[in-house]
C-alpha cells in the first residue's frame, strides 16, 4: 500500500487527492495486479510448448506428463490474466477519457491489433489445446500450443508498442488538441520498443523459468522420485539462465538508450542531481528530494558513465539541469519524478537480476553434475526464489511508469490533464471502484494461490489410477481435469 | 469526404453483432446453469459445451472495444467515461463468469462448485442485462454537452426503456443459449433446453417487436436509416419466430442458425438507427457524436482497414474450424468433460 501511496505523490501538484490521483491509484492497482499473471503466461506458454515438442519428437510419455502438469498450472494462471486484462482496456476510456481523446488516434490502433492478431489466436487455440488431446493428431495438437505461445508474445509486442509511444512518442504530429498518426512503421519500430519488447518478454521467460525451477525443486527436495521434476528442473535451469542473461543485456541496452531518449528517467533512477563527467554510480543512497541532494551515498567512481555510454568520462546530465531544460521547453512546472521510488525500484530490479543469474547457474550445476539430484537439501533454496522475478517485474514497471511522470505522453500531455473530467466521473465513484477492484482481486488472488499450490503439489505418474481418464492416460487426465 | 469512418462503423457493427451472437449463447448458458443444470453432472455438461469457446467469444468484445478506441476515440472516451459505474459492474460480472468456467472443475468440494455456479450465473445475468441497458441508452440518447462530455449522472441510465432493453438482451441470450445447448449437448440437458426454447421463442418474438416500437417512439433522433432499422427489427422478430418453428419441428441446427440471424439483425437495427451518429445527445442534435466528428485520422483508419481485411477473415476461419472440430455433442461420459 505504501508503494501505491508513493506512486500517488508523483503528481507534482500535490495537495488533496484529485480524481486523477485516484485514477492513478486505480491504474497502479489494476495494472500491477494484471502483470502478476502476464509474465508467467508469456514464459510458461513457451516452456509447455517446448515440453510438448519433446514429447512429439522423442515420444517419451514422461514429456506428456510434464506438458500436462505445467499446462494445468498455465491454465489456472492464464484464466486470471485474461479476465483482469479486460479491465485495462476499459479503463483508458473510463478513467482516462481526456487521454483517450488526445491520443486515441495513435494509441487505440495497437490495442485493436493486439485483439485481432493475438487475443483471438491465444484464446481459440488454448480451447483447442485443452479439448484436443483426444481429437487432434499429435502434430496438430502441438501446433495449437505453439500458436498460443506465439499469440501471447505478439500480444506483448502490441501493448508495449502502445506503451513505448507514451515513453518516447514517434511517428505523429499535433493537430489542434490531438495527436495524429503520421508514420505507422515509426510507431512499431520505435527504438524504445526495440529494447522494451525483448526485455519484457525475456522477463516473462525468466518468471516462468523460476516458477518451474521452484516447483520442481519443491518435489526434488521432498525426494519425490518422479522423472517429471528432474527433467523439468533441467530444462528450466537452462531456460532461466538464457532468459535472465537476455533480460540483463536488454536492460543494459535500455539504460544506454535512455541517455538520448529519456535522460530525465536515467538521472532519476540514479539519483543524479548534478551534471557530471565521469559520473559515479551510487550503490545505495539517502535521497532528499526537497533539498535536491543525497546526504549519504556509497559511490563507485566512473561507473555510471561506463554503464550508460561505455565511456569512462562521458557527461551525464543531472536532474537540476534537466529541470531547467524542461522548464525552458515546456514552461513552468516540476518535471522531476519521484526519485527515491525510482532509485530503489531500479536497484531492486537490477540486484534481483544478478542474483537470478547466480541462481540459475547453481541450478544448472545441481541438475547436470555427476550424481545430480542426490543432495536434496539445497533444492529448498529454489522455492522462495519463485518470488524474485515477480518482485523484479513489478519494480521494473514502477520505475518505467513513474519515471515518465509528470507526463502521461512524454513532452505532449501531463498526467494531471489526462483523467476523466470530474463532472461526470466523481471522486466517490472512483473510490467505489477502487474498493470494488480491491475486493474482487483479493478474492481472486486467494483462489489462484490456493489452486496453484494444490496443483503444484500433485505428483504426476503413469500408473496412478484416477478417475476421468481415457485408457493409458490416467494420471495425465487427472491433472488437466 | 473519406469513406473510412463509414467502413469502420460497419466493422464495429459486425464486431458487436458477432459478440452478441457468440458470447450471447455463453451468457445464456451461464444464466441457465441453475435452471437446466439440476445436478452436478448436467451442470458440468453445460459448462463443457461452452468451455473451449467462451474465451474466444469474449475476444469479440475486446476487439470491438479496441476498434472503437482506435477508430472513434471520442466515442470510446465519451461512452466509457459516461457509463462509468455500469461498465465497472460489467467488468466485475465478466471477471466472475470467466474464472467460474475455468475454476469450477478444479476442486471437488460441493461448496466450491456451488460458489462458481453462482458466480457464472450472476456474472452472466448481470453482464447480459447491462449490455442491454447500455445499448438502449445509446439509442435513447443521453445528456452530452458541447464538449462531448456525458453530464447525466448514474441514475439517468436507469430509465424504463433501458431496463426493458436489459430484459430484452437477457432473454435473447437465454434463448440462443438454449438453442446452443440443444445442438451441443446430449440428454438430459438437450431435452430440457429444447423444452425451454419451445416456450421462449414467442415472448422473444413479441418483445423484439415491442423493442422496435419503443425505439421508434422513445429513441433519440435517428440518422437517415431509421426506417431501415425498423425493417431490421421486424426481420429479427421473424427470425426468432422461424427459430421457434424450427425448434418445434425438431430442426435444432436451423433453430440455432435462425436465432443467430435474429441477434445479428437486432444489433444491425440498433446500429442502423444510430448511423451516422455514434452517441445521440439528448441536449441537442448539435452535440451528437457522429462517425465524422468522433473518428481518428485517415492514416490510422487506412492502416487498420488493411489489418482488418487480412485478419478478420483469418480469425473467422480458425474460429469456425475450432467449432467444427469440437462439434461432437457433450454427453455425460467423462472423457468429453474437461472443465
Amino acid at each position: 500500500m505504501r508503494l501505491f501511496l508513493e506512486v500517488l505523490e508523483i503528481d507534482a501538484d500535490g495537495g488533496a487527492m484529485s480524481g486523477t490521483n485516484l485514477s492513478q491509484l486505480q491504474f497502479a492497482i489494476t495494472t500491477i495486479y494484471h502483470f502478476f499473471f502476464v509474465p508467467l503466461t508469456i514464459g510458461l506458454a513457451v516452456i509447455v510448448a517446448i515440453m510438448e515438442t519433446l514429447y512429439v519428437v522423442k515420444k517419451k510419455p514422461v514429456y506428456k506428463l510434464m506438458t500436462k502438469f505445467w499446462g494445468t498450472l498455465f491454465l489456472i494462471n492464464f484464466a486470471v490474466g485474461v479476465v483482469t486484462g479486460i479491465v485495462l482496456e476499459f479503463q483508458f476510456g473510463m478513467n482516462w477519457s481526456e487521454y483517450s481523446r488526445f491520443v486515441g488516434d495513435i494509441f487505440g490502433a495497437p490495442l485493436a491489433m493486439e485483439g485481432l492478431m493475438a487475443f483471438f489466436l491465444e484464446s481459440v487455440f488454448i480451447g483447442l489445446w485443452i479439448f484436443g488431446w483426444e481429437r487432434l493428431n499429435k502434430g496438430l495438437h502441438l501446433a495449437t500450443i505453439w500458436l498460443v505461445a506465439i499469440g501471447v508474445n505478439v500480444s506483448a509486442f502490441w501493448i508495449l508498442a502502445a506503451n513505448s509511444f507514451m515513453q518516447h512518442p514517434v511517428g505523429f504530429e499535433r493537430v489542434g488538441d490531438k495527436l495524429v498518426l503520421t508514420n505507422f512503421s515509426a510507431l512499431i519500430t520505435n527504438p524504445y520498443l526495440m529494447n522494451q519488447f525483448p526485455h519484457t518478454v525475456l522477463a516473462g521467460f525468466t518468471t516462468a523459468g523460476f516458477f518451474v525451477l521452484g516447483i520442481s525443486a519443491y518435489h526434488l527436495a521432498k525426494k519425490n522420485k518422479s522423472e517429471v521434476f528432474q527433467r523439468s528442473f533441467k530444462i528450466a535451469s537452462i531456460f532461466s539462465l538464457i532468459a535472465v542473461l537476455g533480460v540483463v543485456a536488454m536492460g543494459d541496452r535500455q539504460g544506454k538508450g535512455m541517455v538520448t531518449m529519456q535522460p530525465m528517467k536515467l538521472a532519476a533512477f540514479e539519483g543524479l542531481w548534478e551534471t557530471e563527467e565521469g559520473a559515479s554510480f551510487s550503490l545505495v543512497a539517502l535521497i532528499d528530494q526537497d533539498k535536491e541532494e543525497n546526504p549519504l551515498a556509497i559511490r563507485i567512481p566512473y561507473m555510471l558513465s561506463i554503464l550508460a555510454t561505455n565511456k569512462l568520462d562521458a557527461k551525464i546530465i543531472g536532474l537540476k539541469d534537466l529541470q531547467k531544460e524542461n522548464e525552458q521547453r515546456f514552461g513552468q512546472g516540476y518535471y522531476i519524478p519521484n526519485i527515491p521510488l525510482m532509485f530503489w525500484s531500479f536497484r531492486i530490479m537490477v540486484g534481483l537480476g544478478f542474483l537470478m543469474i547466480l541462481l540459475s547457474i547453481i541450478a544448472i550445476f545441481l541438475a547436470y553434475k555427476r550424481k545430480a539430484f542426490e543432495k536434496t537439501k539445497l533444492f529448498w533454496l529454489f522455492v522462495p526464489v519463485i518470488a524474485f522475478p515477480y518482485i523484479a517485474n513489478t519494480a521494473g514497471w514502477l520505475m518505467t511508469e513513474t519515471g515518465r511522470q509528470p507526463w502521461v505522453v512524454f513532452g505532449e500531455m501531463l498526467t494531471k490533464n489526462a483523467g476523466t473530467p470530474m463532472l461526470n466521473v466523481r471522486p466517490w465513484m472512483v473510490i467505489s471502484t477502487i474498493i470494488g477492484f480491491l475486493l474482487v482481486y483479493a478474492i481472486l488472488i486467494v483462489i489462484d494461490v490456493f489452486l496453484i499450490a494444490k496443483y503444484s503439489r500433485k505428483i504426476p505418474s503413469e500408473n496412478s489410477t484416477l478417475d476421468n481418464a481415457p485408457e493409458g492416460d490416467q494420471a495425465v487426465s487427472e491433472v488437466t481435469k | 469526404m473519406t469513406p473510412y469512418p463509414v467502413i469502420w462503423f460497419i466493422l464495429i457493427t459486425i464486431l458487436y453483432s458477432g459478440f452478441f451472437v457468440l458470447d450471447g449463447f455463453d451468457l445464456g448458458v451461464g444464466i441457465l446453469l441453475p435452471f437446466i443444470g439440476k445436478n452436478e453432472q448436467t451442470r458440468r455438461m453445460m459448462v463443457n459445451a461452452i468451455g473451449p469457446h467462451w474465451d474466444g467469444n469474449e475476444v469479440w468484445l475486446i476487439v470491438a472495444g479496441g476498434a472503437t478506441f482506435a477508430a472513434f476515440p471520442q466515442w470510446y472516451a465519451t461512452l466509457f467515461s459516461g457509463f462509468y459505474l455500469p461498465f465497472f459492474l460489467l467488468l466485475v460480472a465478466l471477471i466472475f463468469r470467466g474464472v467460474a468456467f475455468e475454476f469450477r472443475g478444479k476442486d471437488d468440494n460441493p461448496r466450491w462448485k456451488s460458489f462458481w455456479d453462482w458466480s457464472a450465473f450472476l456474472g452472466s445475468l448481470v453482464a447480459s442485462f447491462l449490455f442491454g441497458v447500455a445499448f438502449t441508452n445509446i439509442l435513447r440518447g443521453v445528456p452530452i454537452d458541447a464538449n462531448m462530455q456525458y453530464v447525466g449522472g448514474f441514475f439517468n441510465l436507469l430509465n424504463p426503456f433501458a431496463i426493458y432493453g436489459g430484459l430484452m438482451f437477457t432473454l435473447l441470450f437465454i434463448l440462443i443459449g438454449a438453442c446452443y445447448l440443444v445442438i451441443r449437448t446430449g440428454d438430459p440437458v438437450e431435452s430440457a433446453a429444447r423444452k425451454l426454447a419451445g416456450q421462449l421463442w414467442l415472448p422473444v418474438t413479441l418483445m423484439i417487436l415491442v423493442y422496435g416500437a419503443c425505439v421508434w417512439l422513445f429513441g433519440g433522433n435517428s440518422g437517415f436509416l431509421g426506417w431501415f432499422a425498423m425493417i431490421f427489427f421486424i426481420i429479427s422478430a421473424v427470425a426468432a419466430l422461424v427459430s421457434g418453428i424450427s425448434t418445434k419441428k425438431g430442426r435444432s441446427g436451423w433453430a440455432f442458425i435462425w436465432m443467430s440471424i435474429c441477434i445479428l439483425l437486432f444489433t444491425f437495427g440498433i446500429f442502423g438507427w444510430l448511423f451516422p451518429n455514434v452517441m445521440i445527445s439528448s441536449l441537442g442534435v448539435e452535440n451528437n457524436l457522429t462517425i465524422w466528428n468522433a473518428s481518428s485520422g485517415v492514416t490510422t483508419l487506412q492502416i487498420m482497414t488493411v489489418v482488418a481485411v487480412i485478419f478478420v477473415p483469418v480469425v473467422l476461419i480458425y474460429q469456425s474450424w475450432s467449432y467444427w472440430l469440437l462439434r461432437k455433442k457433450v454427453t455425460g461420459e467423462n472423457e468429453s468433460l474437461h472443465y
